[in-house]
């Protein structure tokens, strides 16, 4: 064991805020849609992974950065919006149950044709932004610019679920979806828009996580399960809560993996996801249970 | 003990079943070990799915119970390897530890009433902390890469409970196992305790209001749930003599046994066995067709063998959305 | 305006609306009263469409609304008070209202359609970016017209607006349909409180079990013995 109250224990600290950022915009977009359609998509990172490619492969057919990554967000919403068309729909009235195990062969599906169609190779984009270096600690450019990015994403989202008609249209289908038709709002539309968005959410952390991570196939395994942590930490479908876990967790994979090995600063904060979880339910942060 | 009442066809069936060993070697003398192997596999992966099943069926979705092979297993090969235990003793430790893990994740989750998505998401991060641990114990358990539970001597040993090279032994170890879990589906199915979670996982409040203690109800079956997947995993493990975190353990392991159980035929005794088969067969066939292909392979190189999973997958949206009682529930239906 | 012409209408296999006819002029008050289970609310979702119609006629000033998709029958003029005021307890007063005008010809306006309604009910603007499920039971009310009434609506459909609610507020809400009356909408409005409500409306219809037992001057029925005996406790 590795720990002491040092200045690479601060840095840690700080990296772990930096990754937030990230996660917290990953949980976003599958909290919105459950939120609002109350359905959990488990192939959500894999949906990240295909926008991951898209971007990838944008880039390195010469697109610059900034066009593979609209790229990737157009990508990801079209194919959310498809997933809530073909797959989703389909069982809307069904169980729970027959929800997860539908995205959970979507899962399957998009994990194997991502690797006939690419390999198992691990893919980069090979962009090096460089580090920051301060005091003795040193914080990688591309962890910052995400966090950055990763904030305005949320903001923008707000701003859209608060001024707009459409937005507050989503807001309301979450709180009473059977009056809906009474407002001239047609439910079917709204959750396509809003699979769409959460879509377009995840195609803009595709974006992100290329600049800091590595592609291949089975990516959406690592954080996949995480991302579903943050969010039942924060509250299913509470969006502010979901940031705030967000935040908490990643600081107990950031100091558990600068004391202890990578894999036990994840351990723990399952560990203690699941003995939040049993003391309150309904999310640290949760209303609806 | 509830009496066993098998009508003639059952029992014609379970003789078949018994008697397949000698009707691979008469018809596939030469690749028996092949075709045993696969029997194998199908009936105990169909021992596993059964004891998913009996949480399945009752509404209570675990996404997770891949935890509880992944213990099985671990346990059993850990205690083995590095303490010289035989698995006589190891298996029951590993299943009571299992099983230990079970209630400690039930008890909280029931008493809190946590149902539905908040579950499935709740085993999922079970299943996840258990991968996390055995990966990240890779000085013991050989990290992702997996581990092998020591041979002893030539492979077959009453102590070290390994039969692998005898193939025909291995079949009848795994078809016991088989009719034990088919056994316990029954004895479940025509208890009390039956009634009671059909009744909570319609009205969990209505259940309670008429003397139901649904805790104690949901305990029981996780317990027993949990205890058969273990056990299956650690029979797995001293079978394959190979356990692996991602194979017997892990998100895809445990995603592998709602498929098969959904596809199966979830509230019928033998729908998970369907499963086994189904998926089994699915995978196996998949796999014989890629390799005899050289369209195939040309197209796609060594990332082939992700065709059977693509297929599983589509498959799964499929049979939920069009099957979902599964080929033996549905056809079960029909004949109503 | 409003027409139904031996309409069914039902929930799954359970019917609960047998033949009934009826009709609403421009202008007019008309009242639909009846006991408990009657199918008093049926009649109202299955005229916004939010349980199907079967068999009969369905129109609104001329136009089939049967084979209007729900979301549509807004357009038609007709907005709907629902039962239990079902506000979005989680938006402001003010974003109810926004939900009221989200039709695009009600959103061009919105300004203006916001300070009319905030002038009929001045509580509302006061309260405006209060959350909705905070409010009293008659703010509730208040609020729920208001929204109807952000659409510019022709028809408005009340689905008992006092059930539900303190007696004294009771008096208020039915002041208020009244009010909406005066200001020129056409008014249905179904209740179980026979008394008050036959104070408010020109016509009415008696609904029994799914069909209409009889129909008239409210001032007529008010003053027949069978009505008072069975639904006024007299």
């Amino acid at each position: 064991m590795d720990c002491h109250l040092d200045v690479f224990f601060l840095e840690a600290l700080l990296n772990g805020v930096l990754l937030a950022g990230l996660l917290a915009l990953l949980a976003l977009g599958l909290n919105l849609v459950f939120g609002v359609i109350d359905v959990v998509w488990i192939c959500y990172a894999e949906l990240v992974m295909v926008g991951m490619y898209g971007i990838h492969h944008a880039y390195k057919g010469g697109a610059p950065f900034l066009v593979a990554m609209a790229i990737g967000i157009v990508l990801v919403a079209a194919a959310a919006a498809l997933l809530h068309l073909l797959v989703i729909r389909p069982v809307l009235e069904t169980p729970p149950i027959n929800q997860l195990l539908v995205t959970g062969g979507v899962l399957f599906f998009l994990q194997a044709a991502a690797t006939m169609a690419f390999g198992v190779e691990f893919r980069n984009l090979g962009i090096s932004l460089g580090s920051y270096n301060v005091l003795d600690m040193s914080f990688s450019r591309s962890r910052i610019l995400s966090f950055g990015v990763a904030l305005l994403g949320m903001l923008a989202l707000w701003l859209f679920l608060k001024r707009t008609y459409l937005g507050t249209a989503i807001r309301a289908i979450a709180q009473d979806r059977q009056i809906m038709p009474l407002m001239g709002v047609d439910s079917k539309k709204i959750y396509l828009v809003t699979s769409a968005i959460g879509g377009g959410l995840a195609g803009l952390a595709a974006g992100l996580m290329v600049l800091n991570y590595d592609i291949y196939p089975q990516i959406g395994l690592q954080f996949g399960p995480l991302i579903f942590m943050i969010c039942v930490l924060g509250g299913l479908g509470n969006m502010i809560g979901g940031f705030l876990a967000a935040f908490v967790i990643s600081q107990f994979i950031a100091v558990g993996s600068s004391c202890f090995h990578t894999e036990w600063g994840y351990a723990v904060a399952f560990l203690f996801f699941m003995i939040a979880i049993f003391f309150r339910p309904q999310g640290l942060f949760g209303g609806k249970s | 003990m509830i009496p066993l009442r098998l009508s003639p066809a059952a029992l014609a069936g379970f003789v078949a079943v018994a008697l397949l060993p000698w009707l691979v070697r008469y018809a596939f003398a030469a690749s028996e070990k092949y075709y045993l192997h696969l029997l194998v596999q199908i009936l105990l992966w169909a021992f596993i799915y059964t004891g998913w099943s009996l949480m399945g069926r009752f509404g209570l979705t675990s996404l997770g119970h891949g935890a509880f092979t992944g213990i099985g297993a671990y346990v059993t090969v850990l205690l083995w390897n590095y303490g010289g235990i035989s698995p006589w003793l190891g298996i029951p430790i590993a299943v009571l530890a299992a099983t230990v893990v079970g209630v400690l994740v039930g008890y909280p989750c029931f008493r809190l009433r946590i149902t539905g998505h908040y579950f499935a998401l709740l085993t999922l991060a079970l299943t996840e902390f258990v991968r996390l641990c055995i990966v990240g114990l890779r000085d013991y358990t050989g990290g992702s890469l997996g581990t092998q539970p020591t041979r002893h001597g030539d492979g077959i040993s009453l102590t070290a409970m390994q039969f692998e090279p005898d193939r025909v032994l291995s079949f009848y170890i795994a078809f016991a196992l088989w009719l034990f879990g088919l056994y316990v589906w029954r004895l479940v199915d025509r208890s009390m305790d039956r009634y009671a979670l059909e009744a909570a996982s319609q009205d969990e409040d209505a259940a309670a209001s008429v003397g139901i203690d649904v805790t104690r109800e949901k305990l029981k079956i996780i317990a027993l749930s949990s205890a058969m997947c273990a056990l299956g995993g650690a029979v797995f493990g001293q079978y394959q003599m190979y356990i692996g975190p991602d194979t017997i353990a892990g998100l895809g392991t445990s995603l592998n046994m709602v498929f098969a159980v959904v596809a199966g035929g979830i509230g019928v005794m033998l729908g998970p066995t369907v499963g086994a088969v189904f998926t089994q067969v699915l995978s196996e066939g998949l796999r014989v067709i890629i390799q005899n292909s050289a369209t195939i392979k040309g197209l796609l190189g060594s990332a082939a063998l992700a065709l059977d999973s693509a297929i599983y997958g589509l498959l799964l949206i499929l049979f939920i959305i069009y099957m979902p009682k599964g080929i033996l529930g549905t056809l079960l239906d029909k004949r109503r | 305006m409003l027409e139904l012409k031996d309409l069914d209408a039902g929930y799954g296999a359970f019917q609960a609306l047998f033949g009934v006819s009826m009709r609403v002029a421009a202008g007019e008050a008309v009242a639909v009263i009846g006991a408990n289970g009657a199918g008093k609310t049926t009649l109202l979702r299955a005229i916004s469409g939010l349980i199907p119609a079967r068999g009969g006629v369905l129109t609104m000033e001329g136009r089939d609304l049967r084979a209007t998709p729900a979301h549509r029958i807004i357009e038609t003029g007709i907005a709907h008070v629902p039962e239990s005021r079902r506000l979005f307890p989680g938006l402001s007063i003010e974003d109810n209202m926004r939900m009221g005008a989200y039709l695009p010809a009600a959103r061009a306006k919105f300004a203006e359609r916001l300070d009319y309604v905030y002038a009929l009910f001045p509580r509302l603007r006061e309260r405006r970016l209060q959350l909705a499920g905070t409010l009293s039971g008659g703010e509730q009310q208040m609020c729920a017209i208001a929204r109807a009434l952000m659409s510019g609506p022709k028809l408005v459909l009340f689905d008992e607006p006092s059930m539900g609610l303190a007696p004294v507020v009771v008096a208020q809400v039915f002041d208020l349909v009244r009010r909406i009356r005066s200001e020129g909408y056409t008014v249905l409005i179904v209740e179980q409180n026979v008394a008050q409500v036959l104070k408010v409306v020109d016509r009415a219809y008696l609904l029994e079990v799914g069909k209409i037992k009889a129909s008239g001057a409210a001032a007529e029925l008010a003053a027949s013995d069978e009505i008072r005996k069975a639904y006024m406790g007299l």
